[in-house]
């Protein structure tokens, strides 16, 4: 009902466009030093970008995300993942700023991944689709930026898996990125991060359909990736939350058989394991979460060095209740920006949500986005 | 920071933002909302950013442009390197952190000169309502009562000049205010608050 009252009130039709390069010879050499091509990335693109190029914003989606950050597709019953924070008079404000957001590469959304064509044999990559970092995956969107004409982003924003993207950015674009909002997010992933990662692999891997990535003219690993979902879930979430949530409450109806689910949060997360699988391919999944566990702004440099050169302003949210990200990560972030003379502001955000919070807090987020955007815009305050 | 002056009238910033030179950098511990931030930016064209734990507070600074970092000043300034800024500032809430010795050795750390502002607990109508009433103060400069004050160190001037002469501190400037006067004698008993621009002194370098 609510989703249908704002439809009619603030409707946003958008459409998801394609953008290939990298076409052989001249593929995409990747972090791995392999080359990819050529190489399709979905985008979506909201508002409308000015006359002298300078109002431009790159949103990133987190690990199952995808181009479809706001707006409503015409078949869409809901709004685009981060549609609370962009639209018209919304803190990414589309009548003010460009917003562009695009699948990232070994994605299943439309950008070229696993599951795309191997141009060398015909068929889906598979397991043949190369390892991708974070890093390659902002190169690939430097490549988008360059198409869509852009010299220089008024900011780069994301939370989670987005949030490092925002990071790559600002360390690998410095002359392009005027401003950076990474979102309970890290500069590299901790031991908990990358476990969590390896039991949602492993529990694809198990699954016998998985069949060394190559199922794509059978039946997919469904089970397997629907635990993954499900363990990622519980990471996304806090006690609070799910207390809250859920509570001790069982399900409605008799169990069958033993060990149905019975309490509503196994339904909950079933539930939530098994419409994945109707959205997101399994061997994205491994690509992707490998790509989070990878990255390491550290790469053996100290602290102070992490974002040496950087020229962007940052503004860094953290939320209390988030234990997959905790605000300690935000912090390092922030110490990283005060150690190189990066002007950076920090706010940990009250919210029960857990890591979701950065989906469904929108309210806080947008009083400090939108703010922060102003004074990147006008160079208020120390100016930039 | 908390004081009941109304921001318009304050005179601590009308001497602080006298004592900024011009262009500096400037970082402000318990900026709260970031008024004193916002004037030094204008009228010192001063590079300004604060420290602030309450969230509240964090939203205002963001709505002025302000870089604003939401910690906790009593866990330390590691993250800036020495003398990385002008000027560290610590108006009215040095008594409020829980380890004031630990805040003001790294204010003087990180920066070349601090400036302190507190509230003078050996003011005239406090020594009164002690000494006479047998009650904690509670002053205009003061305007708390002994079960919600969030003051947890009560100082005086002369309290505070000795604490700078045991610790090998130079006071450059200070200033004494009873609302909107600068007091100009007998500051430990007239004066309600007190501002103080110190440095550590440093070995001079043989020439």
């Amino acid at each position: 009902m609510d989703t249908v009252l704002k439809k009619d009130k603030n409707i946003v039709i958008v459409e998801t466009k394609y953008f290939t390069f990298a076409w052989p010879p001249d593929e995409l050499v990747l972090e791995s030093g392999e080359k990819l091509g050529p190489i399709t990335l979905a985008y979506e693109t909201y508002g409308n970008l000015n006359a002298d190029r300078s109002n431009a914003v790159l949103i990133f989606h987190a690990l199952s995300g995808d181009a479809h950050a706001a707006g409503y597709q015409d078949a869409d019953d809901r709004p685009g993942w981060w549609d609370g924070m962009i639209g018209p008079g919304k803190a990414f404000d589309t009548d003010k700023y460009f917003v562009i957001c695009s699948n990232v590469i070994g994605g299943c959304k439309g950008s070229t991944g696993p599951a795309g064509e191997n141009p060398k044999t015909g068929q889906p990559y598979g397991l043949d689709f190369p390892v991708i970092t974070v890093k390659d995956m902002v190169n690939a969107q430097a490549r988008l930026v360059d198409h869509l004409g852009i010299d220089r982003l008024l900011c780069v924003a994301g939370g989670s898996m987005g949030g490092m993207q925002a990071l790559q950015w600002a360390v690998s674009y410095p002359s392009r990125v005027r401003s950076a909002i990474p979102i309970a997010t890290t500069v590299r992933h901790s031991p908990q991060q990358i476990a969590f990662n390896e039991v949602g692999r492993q529990s694809i891997m198990a699954d016998p359909n998985w069949n060394g990535g190559d199922y794509y003219s059978g039946t997919p690993p469904t089970r397997g990736l629907s635990v993954a979902r499900m363990v990622g879930h519980i990471t996304y979430m806090s006690d609070e939350s799910m207390a809250d949530k859920f509570g001790r409450r069982f399900r409605e109806g008799k169990l069958k058989e033993k060990f149905e689910p019975d309490f509503e949060v196994e339904g909950y997360l079933q539930y939530r394991g098994d419409n994945f699988v109707k959205r997101f391919d399994a061997n994205s999944y491994l690509y992707i979460t490998k790509a989070l566990d990878y990255f390491d702004l550290y790469n053996g440099k100290g602290l102070e060095h992490l974002l040496r050169g950087v020229q962007a302003r940052f503004l860094v949210v953290a939320f209390k209740s988030d234990w997959l990200y905790p605000p300690y990560q935000s912090r390092e972030i922030v110490k990283a920006c005060k150690l190189s003379g990066v002007d950076a502001t920090y706010c940990e955000l009250n919210s029960s949500y857990g890591h979701d919070a950065f989906l469904l807090e929108t309210e806080e987020q947008e009083y400090l986005v939108k703010h922060f955007l102003a004074g990147v815009r006008e160079g208020n305050g120390n100016g930039n | 920071m908390n004081t009941g002056i109304v921001e318009a009238e304050r005179q601590d910033y009308r001497v602080i933002t006298g004592w900024v030179t011009e262009g500096a950098s400037v970082l402000e511990l318990g900026c709260g909302g970031g008024e004193l931030l916002q004037m030094l930016n204008r009228q010192k064209r001063a590079t300004v950013s604060g420290i602030e734990i309450d969230e509240n507070y964090i939203f205002t600074c963001v709505s002025r442009g302000l870089s604003v970092a939401h910690q906790d000043i009593d866990d330390g300034l590691s993250e800036y390197s020495d003398q990385a800024f002008d000027f560290v500032i610590i108006n009215q809430c040095l008594q409020e952190v829980r380890k004031p010795h630990t805040v003001l050795s790294e204010a003087l750390r990180v920066g070349g000169h601090a400036i302190i502002g507190f509230p003078n607990f050996a003011h005239y109508s406090a020594r009164l309502q002690l000494a006479v009433r047998g009650r904690a103060p509670v002053t205009a400069a003061l305007p708390f009562q002994w079960y919600d004050t969030p003051n947890l160190h009560f100082l005086s001037i002369r309290d505070f000049c000795e604490y700078c002469a045991k610790n090998r501190i130079i006071i450059e400037r200070q200033a004494f205010l009873e609302g909107k006067w600068e007091v100009r004698f007998w500051p430990n008993v007239l004066a309600g608050s007190a501002i103080f621009q110190i440095s550590r002194s440093r070995p001079t370098l043989l020439q």
